[in-house]
């Protein structure tokens, strides 16, 4: 298969994931009732759409940055989840909230992004030197001590229902969300997209290792504050907004190269695809699931997740003995 | 154009400092850089690279000097073959050769320039016939030659190679060698740090010899290989003689004691 034909594949299956979201659910909405003024119409407005449009971004956003993180540590265990870079997003969400940030406009999110953001460069500060397992490590130890600091906050909490929220939120799940809080992410996510974006050529040069990307002219201090802020814009954004889903990035990245190869910069734009298309398809699987309630999108990532690692992780060892 | 390399320090860290060096590379010359671990051979490439920043003096080309050009600009005239053949990621041969056009390329997509410097690269290191194979499918000298095809692929004026020749098989060697030599016969300079002797004995037409981040001599090979001089630097007993065709012989007899 050609790279033109997968990306007109990746396009379709895109449209085809956001229209399914759209649709699917408890109650199905067909499109001719997408605009009609009854209970179907409002749900369509009111609840699918800013779900479906979360997905897509939230999606788009967390592959893309597997992909990049992936190429820049030249590590393809490498994903906000595993390195601990959500987790520490949701712990800048629970201290915003602690500490009432969250009422001053943007002030959730500002730290949702810090955290993110801080989280890149500890690891950087942390895993250097350790081989291709050290960043991993790393991004153990990180998310590890960012999930008990999160806890503490938590369990400090002065309002047991507040308390309550913050794990709901935490948990990870595009319900519920209004459309006011989709446009407020929106900006955030799509610089963050468009500084990793520009991020290619610099990877494709860091197949040849630090320093043979630096006798090309590559200024890796620019690179490594793009990715901080790339990432740290736009994850700590999708944290902000549906908690921790997880795994997408370690996935979809892994999924794409075997049909774009392993060029770091032609995986990027189908990994924010694929991502995009992994959430969507997942977020409305799990509503279709029967039961009272629905299961958490972060829940049923992680499920889905873990063994990936795994599986990655077991090829990855054979590989290198 | 000649790189003169006027009194360059460096000390930084754990690497190898480098005091007062004093040294001319020609263009059109397979210059080597000798000396025992540690002496500050990588460091010395690794400064005119780019790599690292001198504490003090310059290398210059001409006027300008390489040390404080910006990145992309010296990117395009000094073309490195970093230590250690390090990749990742399976791409293609081509692939790998075409990152060496970085420097040139704005933007997306390959020109013609960079289509027709990879192919002539990929040619004048015989590695066309694999162009399409991932790397991580080649053997040691195939992937030792496309690494060397990734540097001239980006057309610098001096390829600077740092230990090309660890872990290859003495054939492999050679063929790097004479890739070397072949592109200092065209007109490029070429500078390698290399660890073995006899090989600088029999291809390097220019030799530095460093000892404890200084220049202990530098010049011709019979001026600079020397029994005296090895055993001042690398502590060994060697015989230097001349074979019936009037090329230089070297035996290393033995550690001197000291």
């Amino acid at each position: 298969m050609t790279p033109r034909f997968m990306t007109g594949l990746l396009l379709s299956l895109t449209l085809a994931a956001f229209l399914l979201s759209l649709m699917a659910g408890k109650v199905w909405i067909w499109p001719m009732s997408w605009a009609a003024d009854n209970a179907d119409g409002w749900i369509f407005l009111e609840l699918r759409l800013p779900r479906a449009l979360l997905g897509l971004c939230v999606g788009a956003v967390l592959g893309l940055s597997g992909a990049v993180m992936q190429g820049y540590l030249r590590n393809p265990l490498a994903d906000p989840t595993v390195l601990g870079v959500s987790a520490s997003a949701a712990l800048g969400g629970v201290l915003a909230i602690f500490l009432g940030i969250n009422l001053v406009p943007f002030g959730l999110f500002g730290c949702a992004m810090i955290g993110a953001g801080a989280s890149i460069l500890l690891l950087l500060a942390i895993g250097r030197g350790g081989g291709p397992i050290g960043f991993i490590l790393g991004g153990m130890v990180l998310s590890t001590l960012a999930g008990a600091l999160t806890a503490f906050v938590i369990s400090i909490a002065p309002n047991p229902f507040a308390a309550s929220e913050i794990i709901n939120w935490l948990m990870g799940a595009l319900t519920d969300r209004l459309m006011e809080d989709v446009l407020t992410a929106l900006p955030f996510m799509a610089i963050g997209v468009l500084l990793l974006l520009t991020t290619g050529r610099a990877l494709d040069a860091l197949t040849l290792g630090e320093n043979g990307a630096k006798s090309l002219g590559v200024d890796l201090f620019r690179l490594q504050w793009l990715i901080v802020l790339g990432v740290g814009l736009s994850v700590g954004a999708s944290v902000a907004v549906s908690g921790v889903v997880g795994f997408v990035g370690l996935i979809v990245p892994h999924l794409i190269r075997s049909f774009y190869g392993e060029q770091p910069s032609r995986i990027l734009m189908p990994s924010a695809l694929g991502g995009a298309i992994l959430t969507l398809t997942a977020d409305s699987l799990v509503r279709l699931i029967p039961g009272p309630g629905e299961m958490r999108l972060g829940i049923a990532m992680a499920v889905l997740g873990a063994p990936f690692f795994l599986l990655l992780l077991l090829r990855y060892r054979k590989g290198q003995a | 154009m000649n790189l003169n390399v006027q009194n360059l320090g460096f000390a930084h860290g754990s690497t190898a400092t480098l005091e007062g060096i004093n040294a001319t590379f020609e263009a059109g010359r397979l210059s080597v850089i000798l000396g025992p671990n540690g002496a500050g051979k990588s460091t010395l490439l690794a400064c005119l690279a780019g790599l690292q920043k001198p504490n003090s003096g310059a290398a210059k080309l001409g006027d300008e000097d390489i040390t404080a050009m910006p990145a992309p600009t010296r990117a395009k005239r000094m073309g490195l073959l970093p230590q250690g053949a390090e990749t990742h990621w399976a791409i293609t041969s081509e692939a790998l050769v075409a990152l060496g056009r970085i420097p040139h390329s704005r933007g997306a997509g390959a020109s013609a320039d960079d289509r027709r410097a990879v192919a002539a690269a990929m040619h004048a290191t015989a590695t066309d016939g694999f162009a399409h194979r991932p790397i991580t499918q080649l053997s040691g000298g195939e992937r030792a030659r496309v690494l060397l095809a990734r540097v001239l692929a980006g057309e610098p004026e001096w390829i600077l190679a740092d230990e090309p020749l660890a872990n290859l098989d003495p054939g492999y060697q050679l063929d790097i060698l004479d890739l070397l030599r072949q592109q200092a016969r065209g007109g490029k300079g070429v500078i390698a740090v290399l660890h073995d002797l006899h090989h600088a004995v029999r291809f390097a037409d220019h030799v530095v010899l460093l000892h404890q981040g200084s220049v202990f001599a530098q010049g011709a090979v019979d001026h600079v290989i020397t029994a005296q001089n090895l055993a001042n630097v690398y502590g060994i007993d060697a015989l230097l003689s001349k074979d019936e065709e009037g090329a230089t012989q070297l035996l290393i007899k033995g550690k001197l004691r000291s």
